[in-house]
């Protein structure tokens, strides 16, 4: 036996012995529930329209993964994306009377897309290297300015707003609260975490892993890491403005605070809860911080004090468990995974 | 023409002048080391080459460019690579995820999203890996490997890309006496594929594999010539009996 046969039967051995991934499991079985959901509650229709809502708010948590659990960009400023994606498309409703989903949806991506591209050419690809403070603070800055510029300016309803927005359709079909828009907003979760998986497990994606574990390095391998960290914050921007855009129209409302700093830090709160760096993490996040707020608020006994309860859960998960509830279960190596063509763990 | 063309680099920092009008000329396919007391510039002129941090003044020419502002990137593209001094690798990616990304530098965006070079380049990561003693672990982290095996895994990495100069800041930097040995049987073979610039403080183990040197002294070119006449060099012979 050659040293190259060894070592790979030596590797065989390896395999065979490690561990089986948790987190294919995990997915699996969370989507299972979530097709199941609908049925299970369809004498609740409030309930639908509560998980609707988390559905649609899962996808803003995983545009800021894809920004720090995957490229190190710790962005605050993913509700600026949200936010005027949501108003775009209210926007086209009123004054144009349009609202196909096959436009406006596209059209609420590029927007998000756009704006993400113009603050990353902004933050990230100076000249100079930026520092993790100064894109945080660039980003929150970006959502705090848009949010007093929206709340003053009359054409988008000022601090009130926009309401009554026309309802999403497909040719004559329009959509309202309910299965057909629990289905929509979950057939985009499951496209955008498709993509997005096969973005972090591709070559690219170990360029991020990289990138996350030693920047510097990686422009000595001849990777320009600022223009990985731009296209993520692109496409996670694009993904933002998508979750922006079934809100305004689940809602049939938008206003100021859907772009601004309160709505960012809740998305990074429902990514750190969950465990950022995972997809999945920031969607289970999302629906325990909304599950746990929804039952806390219903329960008489806490009705007056159930937000500092929940305050407090927050902190302790983000303080004594930094890699959030998937951490619990799922090893720090598989929440990297591998990369290569004999891939075995993630 | 020389492969590596340094002429009067001069690094300040603050009131320190840690590298002053210093010429470097270095051939393709050819083991150049520097050497020096500790402070003399060794690390700070590596660095200034590879672009860790720019020249105060002077200009840098690699093979026929001028990279003297360069960024690290761009260098390497140009086919520069450098291996730190304090080991670099990414310790929460396997051994083989480490190689690999140094291998698929080259490659477009777009081709590394579509995974076009994963297979093609199994073979060539497995080989870089064999060829350091690392095989029969690729599957393990790089955190969990020995120091020793960090440093092999970065002259890897470093080698991994085919640069036509490879920079090593004190590749035997910690191993055992045994550990060094075989460092120096591992580098012997890639004179035929590039030209290296070693920063290294055995002496013993720098004459054995380099053809020039290059010796520093407070930021300034002491000697310079090969290893055989840097021996017979009195000022050389001072300043390391004297201070080292």
């Amino acid at each position: 036996m050659n040293v190259a046969t060894g070592a790979a039967a030596l590797r065989q051995v390896r395999v065979r012995s490690s561990s089986l991934p948790l987190l294919p499991v995990i997915e699996l079985a969370m989507l299972a529930a979530l097709v199941a959901t609908p049925f299970a509650l369809a004498s609740r229709p409030e309930l639908i329209t509560l998980m609707t809502n988390i559905l649609i708010l899962s996808l803003l948590a995983l545009s800021f993964d894809l920004c720090w659990g995957f490229s190190g960009i710790m962005s605050y400023g993913q509700a600026l994306f949200f936010g005027v994606a949501g108003y775009v498309v209210a926007l086209v409703g009123r004054d144009l009377d349009f609202s196909q989903m096959w436009a406006t949806l596209p059209l609420a991506m590029l927007v998000g897309a756009l704006l993400a591209a113009a603050l990353a050419a902004f933050l990230l690809l100076g000249r100079k290297t930026p520092t993790s403070i100064f894109v945080a603070f660039g980003t929150l800055t970006g959502a705090y300015a848009a949010e007093r510029l929206v709340a003053g300016w009359q054409y988008v309803g000022a601090g009130n707003g926009l309401s009554s927005i026309k309802l999403m359709a497909f040719g004559n079909y329009e959509f309202v609260e309910g299965f057909e828009f629990y289905s929509v907003a979950l057939g985009a979760l499951v496209v955008v975490y498709l993509l997005s998986r096969a973005v972090v497990r591709s070559q690219l994606g170990l360029v991020l892993a990289g990138m996350r574990q030693n920047e510097e390095r990686l422009a000595f391998f001849g990777y320009r890491v600022q223009v990985f960290k731009a296209l993520i914050f692109t496409f996670s921007g694009a993904v933002a403005g998508l979750s922006g855009a079934l809100y305004s129209y689940h809602q049939g409302f938008t206003g100021p605070t859907n772009l601004g700093p309160g709505l960012s830090t809740t998305a990074v709160i429902y990514c750190l809860f969950g465990g950022s760096g995972t997809l999945i993490g920031p969607v289970i996040g999302t629906i325990a911080i909304e599950l746990l707020s929804y039952v806390l608020a219903d329960t008489d006994a806490i009705r007056q004090f159930w937000p500092v309860i929940l305050g407090v859960v927050l902190l302790v998960v983000v303080m004594f468990q930094p890699t959030g509830l998937l951490g619990l279960v799922v090893s720090p190596r598989e929440r990297i995974g591998s990369f290569g063509a004999r891939r075995r763990v993630g | 023409m020389a492969l590596l063309e340094v002429a009067g680099l001069t690094k300040v920092y603050g009131l320190l002048r840690a590298l002053d009008g210093v010429d470097l000329k270095v051939d393709a396919g050819s083991f150049h080391g520097l050497i020096g007391p500790n402070g003399s510039g060794k690390s700070t002129l590596l660095k200034s080459i590879a672009g860790a941090h720019y020249a105060t003044a002077g200009t840098i020419r690699f093979d026929g460019q001028d990279i003297t502002t360069a960024p690290p990137y761009r260098r390497s593209r140009a086919g520069l690579s450098f291996k730190f001094q304090i080991t670099a690798v990414l310790n929460d990616l396997s051994v083989y995820d480490n190689v690999l990304l140094a291998l698929q530098s080259m490659e477009s965006n777009w081709a590394l999203l579509r995974n076009r070079s994963r297979l093609r380049l199994d073979g060539e990561v497995m080989h870089a890996l064999e060829r350091f003693r690392l095989a029969d672990r690729a599957d393990d982290l790089a955190g969990e490997l020995s120091h020793g095996e960090q440093q092999w895994l970065e002259i890897a990495m470093a080698l991994a890309p085919r640069p036509k100069l490879l920079l090593l800041d004190e590749p035997t930097g910690g191993m055992s006496p045994e550990e060094r040995r075989v460092t120096g049987e591992l580098l012997a073979p890639i004179k035929n594929e590039c030209a290296l610039i070693i920063v290294e403080h055995d002496l013993d183990f720098i004459k054995n594999i380099c053809d020039r040197l290059t010796v520093l002294d407070q930021g300034r070119v002491l000697g310079d010539g090969t290893v055989a006449e840097i021996e017979h060099d009195a000022r050389v012979q001072e300043i390391y009996t004297s201070r080292v």
